[in-house]
């Protein structure tokens, strides 16, 4: 008999995981609050400190609406979006067009705050700020490059001594915006990337081994010497961790900052489309930070409640002005001006 | 049909509802139902799990049919998705495990069940028991900060100075790897073996044990040629429900293991399971074929789990031999 309880045990744990997921997925999204207004939204992890902190300050001030935020993920937000199960949705990278196509209500994309991401290493003996190049970069996940004083590091490196070590490539096992970023920096520096590899947020990593979340990255790259990583710039700042400059289009090796990663922004501004559907990986300019990336929120342009869609378009105003107050604090890159004019235009869009 | 059908079924029925009342009184027919629907719910539960993950498995099947089980390629980007290393990677994890946790396990449950005092033996258990209750993400956790450290500075340099000429133990030693993902389950595990394993060793009848005795054999003969052997249907019992748990185990493993979907001879090498890369990417598959595609890996995992405790009662069922308990 006791056969049979393990195989029913394991078997209950399943389910109870299924069901866990179905429930996310399809609970329905007018809950029964009478007051306050309650609007659901699913999506991207990297921007939840701000979302929460955003939605709670926007609670305190207008207590009759309440937005419940999940962080499931920006694939659970396009999903739910899609299924019509909330009532808006966040995503680190835009909706491609085949989604967009398959979701029934046009969405509409708006920039929320900018993230970077960073190389993060460990070399024993090398305190030193190392600089890098997309190319160095991508030759290194692709494992062409794997000894730490290989030429093509050592001269962008004068006067910091690389040890003989191998490179340990350490990449995000699990599915991940930054690693969306990453990757999709790396395709348009390496064509060798961009068709042996591509951009996603998983992807099939030729060499190296993942750690689950930032955290889990970054306990093996503390730990491997010889590893390098990558993790988003607010991770890194947070838990001090060393990391490199990268050389930007200009040419300039930039560390990243959050002035560097608006001014990314700002350099691509006048390129961003009418949707705001756009990569801002490489920017042009100076002084920008070459890996960042806008965060999205990702709301129906047509909503038949009218309380919703007036609660959403307060909280996009709001967001875009005064909530851009309480970014820099969190350690994200604020929106840079001439784009938070046009997506308040934008505003007017849904109805 | 009958002359009188309306008269005779009201008759039969109300007479059939009272012997129910009267039954239901007794309790006996309320157990019976309740119990049932306990039963029943098991079933449905594991059946509409089956078809949901059948259902929402669709495309890759038509896609890459029965080459999914030896594709070793996993692409989200390219759409190209093979589960083999994958398979390998829990087979292995899950075996390495076993081996690991089996002697240490049986072992310790003979102790505690036979040789150890009453009271030592209780308290032991009991702080057992409470390892089984931690969280898998704790034992993730001390892998990667105490566990994986002691592995690439100790363990392995040490397995590969000694047994270095195996292909188990070539290649650099990174400190995550399969074998870390096995050693993680090891861990995990020993608990319900020991907890399991004493409790069916505890209950073997003290006549077998005085019998033993009784013919001369010393203690550790009674225990190890009477007592075990008696038992040996639970303990394998034990072992299952420690694999099975070792098999789904997810977190513990995927912060130790090294994410890497290659087959690798190697233990040194990282490795990924089917439990692992379901939660790495389900939260942002965004395309269909490979949100389906890690559904369908789930479905792998339950037919492979299915596979294994089928292996296992047949291995039971073979080597039974009469005066063997029957778990």
């Amino acid at each position: 008999m006791k056969l049979k309880t393990s195989m029913t045990n394991f078997a209950v744990g399943l389910a109870a995981v299924v069901l866990g997921f179905g429930l996310t997925v399809e609970a329905p999204s007018a809950a029964p609050a009478p007051s306050p207004l309650l609007l659901n939204a699913t999506g991207a992890t990297f921007p939840n400190p701000i979302y929460s902190k955003w939605f709670a300050e926007y609670n305190r001030a207008h207590p009759d609406i309440q937005v419940n935020y999940n962080s499931l993920g920006s694939g659970a937000g396009i999903r739910q979006l899609q299924a019509g199960t909330v009532d808006f949705g966040a995503s680190d990278a835009p909706m491609t067009d085949q989604q967009l196509h398959d979701t029934k209500v046009p969405v509409l994309h708006f920039p929320t705050v900018l993230g970077a991401v960073v190389p993060t290493y460990n070399i024993q003996g090398v305190n030193q700020e190392l600089n890098f190049t997309g190319e160095v970069l991508a030759d290194i996940f692709l494992g062409k490059i794997t000894k730490w004083n290989d030429p093509a590091l050592t001269s962008l490196n004068k006067g910091v001594s690389l040890p003989d070590t191998d490179i340990v490539v350490i990449h995000r096992s699990d599915g991940s915006g930054t690693s969306y970023v990453w990757t999709d920096y790396l395709s348009k520096i390496s064509p060798e990337w961009s068709s042996r590899v591509g951009r996603n947020a998983s992807v099939n990593w030729p060499v190296g081994m993942g750690g689950k979340g930032s955290e889990g990255l970054t306990g093996l790259v503390k730990q491997q010497p010889g590893a390098l990583g990558y993790v988003e710039l607010t991770y890194a700042i947070q838990n001090k961790l060393p990391y490199g400059r990268v050389k930007n289009s200009a040419g300039v090796f930039q560390k990243a900052d959050l002035p560097a990663v608006t001014a990314a922004a700002a350099s691509e501004a006048k390129g961003i489309p009418a949707d705001f559907r756009v990569s801002i990986t490489d920017a042009p300019g100076k002084g920008a930070y070459p890996i960042c990336t806008f965060t999205y929120l990702l709301i129906p342009s047509k909503i038949d409640d009218a309380a919703k869609k007036d609660a959403i378009k307060g909280f996009l105003h709001w967001m875009l002005t005064d909530g851009q107050n309480d970014v820099e604090a969190l350690d994200y890159a604020k929106l840079p001006k001439e784009l938070v004019a046009r997506e308040l235009k934008a505003i007017a869009q849904i109805n | 049909m009958a002359i009188f059908p309306s008269t005779v079924n009201r008759a039969s029925f109300s007479w059939r509802a009272r012997q129910f009342v009267q039954r239901l009184k007794h309790g006996d027919e309320v157990a019976h139902l309740i119990t049932l629907l306990a039963a029943a719910s098991i079933i449905v539960v594991t059946v509409m799990l089956v078809y949901q993950l059948y259902v929402n498995s669709a495309l890759p099947r038509q896609k890459f049919g029965f080459g999914f089980f030896t594709g070793r390629t996993w692409d989200p980007v390219s759409g190209d998705f093979g589960a083999l290393p994958f398979i390998y990677g829990t087979l292995v994890s899950s075996a390495l495990a076993l081996l690991l946790a089996v002697p240490l396990g049986v072992g310790a449950a003979i102790f505690l069940s036979e040789l150890a005092p009453l009271r030592i033996s209780n308290y032991l258990t009991f702080i057992i028991e409470l390892l089984a209750a931690v969280p898998s993400v704790i034992y993730g956790v001390l892998g990667i900060f105490v566990l994986v450290p002691v592995l690439r500075k100790f363990v392995m340099p040490f397995l590969k100075h000694t047994l270095g000429f195996l292909p188990l133990f070539k290649g650099p030693i990174y400190g995550v790897s399969m074998l870390a993902g096995g050693v993680v389950l090891a861990i995990m595990i020993v608990p319900f073996i020991i907890s399991v394993s004493r409790e069916v060793l505890m209950a073997v009848p003290v006549e077998q044990r005085e019998a033993a005795l009784g013919l001369g054999a010393t203690k550790w003969e009674s225990t190890w040629q009477v007592v075990v052997p008696f038992a040996r249907v639970g303990i394998m019992a034990s072992i299952f429900l420690a694999l099975a748990r070792a098999l789904g185990e997810t977190m513990a493993v995927t912060m130790v293991i090294g994410n890497d979907p290659r087959i690798n001879a190697s233990l040194f090498a990282p490795g990924y399971s089917i439990a692992a890369v379901i939660a790495n990417e389900f939260t942002e598959a965004t395309g269909d074929l490979h949100l389906q595609g890690l559904i369908e890996l789930g479905l792998v995992l339950f037919l492979l789990t299915i596979l294994i405790n089928g292996l296992a009662r047949v291995v039971i069922i073979l080597t039974t031999q009469k005066g063997a308990a029957q778990g």
